[in-house]
């Protein structure tokens, strides 16, 4: 492990999230505070509650879990596939690095800063509803295991896009739309027993469920089934990896 | 005595749809010189360096780099280079001072901040060290790239067409910059279309053509093949065989019989010119018109790098 190199990469990665600060921040909070405004107020209104939960506290995991997804995937996939397609990328391939290295110090930054972000999100929440945590070492466990995981996804997808329009593709038709049908914003026993069955194939379900548990005790599927489906997304987000950097997959002719 | 810092064997590299970019490459670049690598666009010389660095891999051969293979112990090979793409390839939006910490950090080095200040003086990048990157001019965003790779002190330095679209003034400071270095002790290879360049400045030439190395030479070696000079003599008549009396002189009789070529080293062949003209005197050959001409590298290269591969 190169520690110093590491730390370069880190902070450069971190320095551009201060440097483009409303974009980084500002509008996920702003975009975030809106939805508590539209499901929160205007919607929650006509809910009063979901499985005890007062509707607009129990939309926040959800909204939490689905800003820690999408910006860890743009967050990442954005890192990488920049200096690919500036050509700088040549540098960290030059560099006395290894793939691990360069992996490890991309996701380190973007799980940092989509954790950040999630714990804004999470502050800003706190103002219009009433938040309890009943299991707050869960939930830290959860964000990190999601932010990772998806850093991963992020990295792996900056790899395979040759153009910007690709760099969205994946968030904007896959992740996006899981998300919302992952029970963001409801929960999954409220659907038709087809949907219910049809929800079970959709990852995302497993993520906001065991992240709603650690808020609420509550949870549309068990807490292993949760972990379990986290951990062998991480796996296959490894593996993938592990190919790439084996074949040099878009990096390396 | 000086030793090989890079060793090349057997490399070669063919891209995945099939183009074979280098043919069994073999070669040593001694450590401290500066080696010019020469060849039409194409040919083979950025796949070659980019193969060295680690950006491309190669399909057969070997590279050392200090004694360190580039694939099994690519960190101690990787940590002695330094690279300047050919292309104008930097994070715009970065100041020029982050972008050069940056680089330093990548090679593992601890920041070193009066170093890399006197490697912006050096480099007349100092007072832009707080300036964005697309800010600058071509020139100095040239500056910058040489800037970042010598950033961690390397020991080799891999200069990839720096003067390509560069200003014959800014052309003449990087010659400067690059014999400063070398005489620092850096290993240079340079590539560069510009056969000026080469020889203004390289110990030795290669010359690369559809990926094989096709000629290493001293520089000195080929100056004096530079220094072969021809003279051509139009006959008053013309001639069917060249007379027994002038075989000493090595001519060459055109098919027509009108043109007399007499090639001689300028250098230590003096006189044999006049000793010349006066056998063909003697011998009541008269021409009616006599000129000179010299080959340059740029001849010799152009003849190489043209002439169709062998079978």
């Amino acid at each position: 492990m190169n520690p110093i190199a590491f730390l370069t990469i880190y902070r450069y990665q971190m320095a551009r999230t201060w440097r483009t600060l409303f974009q980084s921040v500002f509008s996920p909070v702003i975009s975030t505070s809106l939805y508590f405004v539209v499901f929160g107020s205007a919607i929650g209104s006509r809910i009063t509650e979901v499985d005890g939960i007062h509707y607009g506290a129990f939309i926040v995991p959800g909204l939490v879990m689905m800003s820690l997804l999408t910006q860890s995937v743009s967050n990442a996939s954005f890192a990488i596939y920049f200096p690919r397609f500036t050509g700088t990328i040549y540098e960290l391939l030059s560099a006395p690095l290894s793939y691990m290295e360069i992996v490890l110090s991309y996701t380190a930054a973007a799980v940092s800063k989509s954790i950040l972000l999630a714990t804004i999100i999470l502050l800003t929440a706190s103002i219009f509803v009433p938040l309890h945590i009943a299991h707050p070492v869960w939930m830290v466990l959860f964000m990190l295991l999601t932010a990772t995981t998806f850093s991963l996804l992020g990295f792996i997808i900056g790899i395979w896009a040759d153009n910007f329009e690709k760099l969205q593709l994946v968030p904007l038709l896959i992740v996006t739309p899981l998300t919302f049908l992952g029970g963001t914003f409801y929960s999954v026993q409220m659907l038709p027993p087809f949907w219910q069955t049809v929800s079970l194939f959709n990852p995302v379900v497993y993520l906001i469920s065991g992240f709603r548990w650690s808020f609420y005790d509550i949870a549309d599927v068990p807490l292993s089934i949760s972990l379990l489906v986290t951990g062998a997304f991480l796996a296959i987000c490894l593996a993938i990896l592990a190919w790439i950097f084996k074949t040099g997959y878009r990096l390396k002719q | 005595m000086t030793h090989n810092i890079i060793s090349i064997s057997g490399l070669s590299k063919t891209y995945p749809k099939g183009f074979e970019a280098l043919r069994n490459i073999h070669l040593d670049i001694r450590q401290g010189e500066l080696f010019a690598l020469l060849g039409p666009n194409g040919a083979g010389k950025t796949t070659l360096i980019n193969l060295i660095c680690g950006i491309v891999r190669p399909t057969v051969g070997s590279v050392s780099v200090g004694g360190f293979d580039i694939i099994t112990r690519y960190k101690q090979a990787r940590a002695m280079i330094g690279l300047v793409p050919q292309e104008l390839t930097t994070d715009a939006f970065e100041t020029v001072w982050a972008t050069v910490c940056y680089t330093r950090g990548l090679f593992g080095k601890r920041p070193d901040p009066a170093y890399l200040e006197k490697l912006l003086r050096d480099l007349s990048l100092w007072e832009k060290k707080d300036s964005q990157i697309v800010t600058l001019s071509g020139g100095m965003k040239r500056r910058v790239l040489i800037a970042k790779a010598l950033s961690h002190q390397p020991h080799v330095l891999f200069l990839d067409e720096p003067t390509a679209g560069v200003d014959v003034a800014l052309r003449r400071d990087m010659w400067q910059l690059v014999r400063d270095l070398r005489n620092a002790g850096v290993t240079i290879i340079l590539t560069t279309h510009y056969i000026e360049e080469a020889e203004e400045m390289a110990d030795r030439i290669g010359v690369i053509r559809k990926g094989e190395l096709i000629l290493v030479e001293d520089k000195v070696e080929l100056m004096r093949k530079l220094g072969m000079k021809r003279l051509s003599l139009q006959l008053a008549e013309p001639m069917t065989a060249i007379p027994p009396s002038l075989a000493g002189y090595g001519l060459e009789l055109s098919p027509d019989g009108n043109v007399l070529t007499y090639t001689y080293d300028s250098q230590s062949e003096r006189g044999m010119i006049a000793a010349l003209l006066d056998t063909l005197n003697r011998l009541g050959i008269a021409f009616h018109d006599l000129n000179t001409s010299q080959r340059s590298l740029e001849d010799i290269f152009v003849s190489l790098v043209h002439e169709d591969a062998a079978p």
